[in-house]
């Protein structure tokens, strides 16, 4: 425990350094220190911490392209990995990187980490049962067969009697389920069946065939979208690997613990979660990929590209579509991909350059706003 | 949407800012409010909040590097 002298004086200097800086200094100091030396200690950081900084008009850009780009070449190109925890497949290596700098909509391994709740999230029982309760199951699961009969015009289906008791649920159950799709049929439930009839006259087969196409997809049981589950352990405690996400339901859950439960979906975090989270998902997924490929990549780097993507308030990937397309200048969107369209807009719109970045200004060979380019002289006359 | 997103560990906390201090921040920065990043009206973070299009945001970000961030956004609708 420091003095509360030494505590005020580090405290001062709130504006001028930022929180981890000032730990660290309070950290290594010896507790007898003056007041004076104290002072003179966290002078000097101010200004190594000043000349540390980066300067206005270095490129940090193109040094973070170069510093994610060069480890990038050593990533493995294989798309699926084993993660070491049964047969879930997890996209790593540089087809996640480009997943998630693209902002793709539609991911190759969609995967949720779902955390419980304290009394939850001790018993293998109870999280296989919660695990099986949030997986998506369909009304097709449970069919042994469909049987259509043409003379009497009725669809009898044939349930799995193990399976719906597996499951806890009754034939009861699945009509209601399904209830909405079978309007104009009577239903009528058996010992291990369900029988459809049309209500009123018999009409034609088709509709009862059509009748079996749509029930077969109902959703009876679990979370839309969710696929696979897979409860395993984590430290001290079991978690729910699911494959397929549905975070909005999810988080809805009285059991999920709502604040560690996550998607690996950038979209899906920006619809739930807000721009914020996304900037942070985006540093988190991209940094685990590269600590798993044991590269090392300076976080400030990823910091940058994520803050890019999500400056206007939505999620941008780093393509033709997205953070390229804001550039003001046409010279350098048609620089980047498709030249020819972007120039034929450009002259059809009247489009005017202003020159006021780097790439256009390489093109047309003149001095780039960078570094010694960028301060401009102005003349006082008299 | 029933669950309290404000709590998860990805979603830091937002809180609006007064007009003096929006005032002082542009004055730092030499912009004007609508230069800074953007958030949406709508985004789920600030939809307690009730704000309107052209205030200010405050996030107190945690950072790898630097603990805690102060970070700005401008409300836009959408």
């Amino acid at each position: 425990m420091k003095s509360d002298e030494t505590q005020k004086i580090i405290a001062g200097y709130k504006n001028v350094l930022p929180i981890s800086v000032r730990d660290e200094v309070e950290r290594s100091l010896p507790s007898t220190i003056s007041k004076s030396n104290a002072t003179q200690i966290m002078d000097e950081t101010v200004a190594a911490y000043n000349a540390a900084r980066i300067n206005a008009g270095e490129s940090v850009g193109l040094v973070s392209a170069e510093s994610i780009g060069e480890p990038g070449t050593q990533m493995t190109l294989n798309t699926f990995h084993f993660a070491g925890v049964a047969e879930m497949n997890i996209t790593t290596g540089l087809p996640r990187i480009i997943e998630i700098f693209d902002a793709q909509k539609t991911l190759k391994t969609p995967i949720m980490e779902v955390f419980m709740n304290k009394p939850h999230n001790t018993n293998m029982d109870t999280i296989k049962k919660f695990a099986a309760s949030i997986k998506e199951t369909l009304f097709d699961e449970f069919v042994v067969e469909f049987s259509l009969n043409i003379f009497e015009q009725t669809l009898k289906v044939t349930l799995h009697k193990d399976l719906l008791e597996e499951h806890d649920l009754t034939e009861k159950d699945l009509i209601k389920a399904i209830k909405t799709k079978a309007k104009g049929f009577s239903v009528e439930s058996s010992e291990g069946s369900i029988l459809f009839t049309q209500k009123g006259k018999a009409g034609e087969i088709k509709e009862l065939y059509n009748l079996k196409e749509k029930i077969r997809v109902v959703k009876v049981k679990g979370l839309k979208g969710i696929k696979q589950v897979l409860p395993v352990k984590r430290d001290e405690e079991y978690i729910v690997l699911t494959s397929g996400t549905n975070l909005k339901d999810i988080l809805d859950l009285p059991e999920v613990d709502v604040a560690r439960t996550t998607s690996n979906d950038i979209h899906e975090v920006y619809k739930v979660l807000g721009v914020e989270a996304v900037r942070q998902a985006i540093i988190n997924e991209v940094y685990k990929v590269i600590e798993a490929q044991g590269l090392n990549i300076d976080v400030r780097h990823i910091m940058l590209v994520a803050d890019l993507m999500t400056t206007n308030g939505n999620v941008k990937g780093i393509t033709r579509y997205g953070v390229v397309s804001e550039k003001a200048s046409v010279l350098a969107r048609a620089s980047f991909e498709t030249p020819i369209k972007h120039l034929i807009n450009a002259a059809l719109e009247g489009e005017i350059d202003n020159l006021t970045s780097v790439v256009e200004n390489v093109m047309i060979n003149q001095p780039v706003p960078l570094g010694t380019g960028l301060p401009g002289l102005v003349t006082k006359m008299k | 949407m029933t669950a309290d997103i404000s709590k998860h560990a990805l979603v830091p906390k937002h809180t609006k800012v007064s007009d003096s201090e929006k005032d002082k921040i542009c004055a730092a920065h030499n912009i004007n409010s609508m230069q800074l990043p953007k958030i949406f009206k709508e985004d789920p973070a600030i939809s307690k909040l009730g704000v309107k299009a052209g205030d200010v945001i405050k996030i107190e970000r945690h950072s790898k590097t630097a603990g805690v961030v102060s970070f700005y956004r401008v409300v836009i609708d959408e």
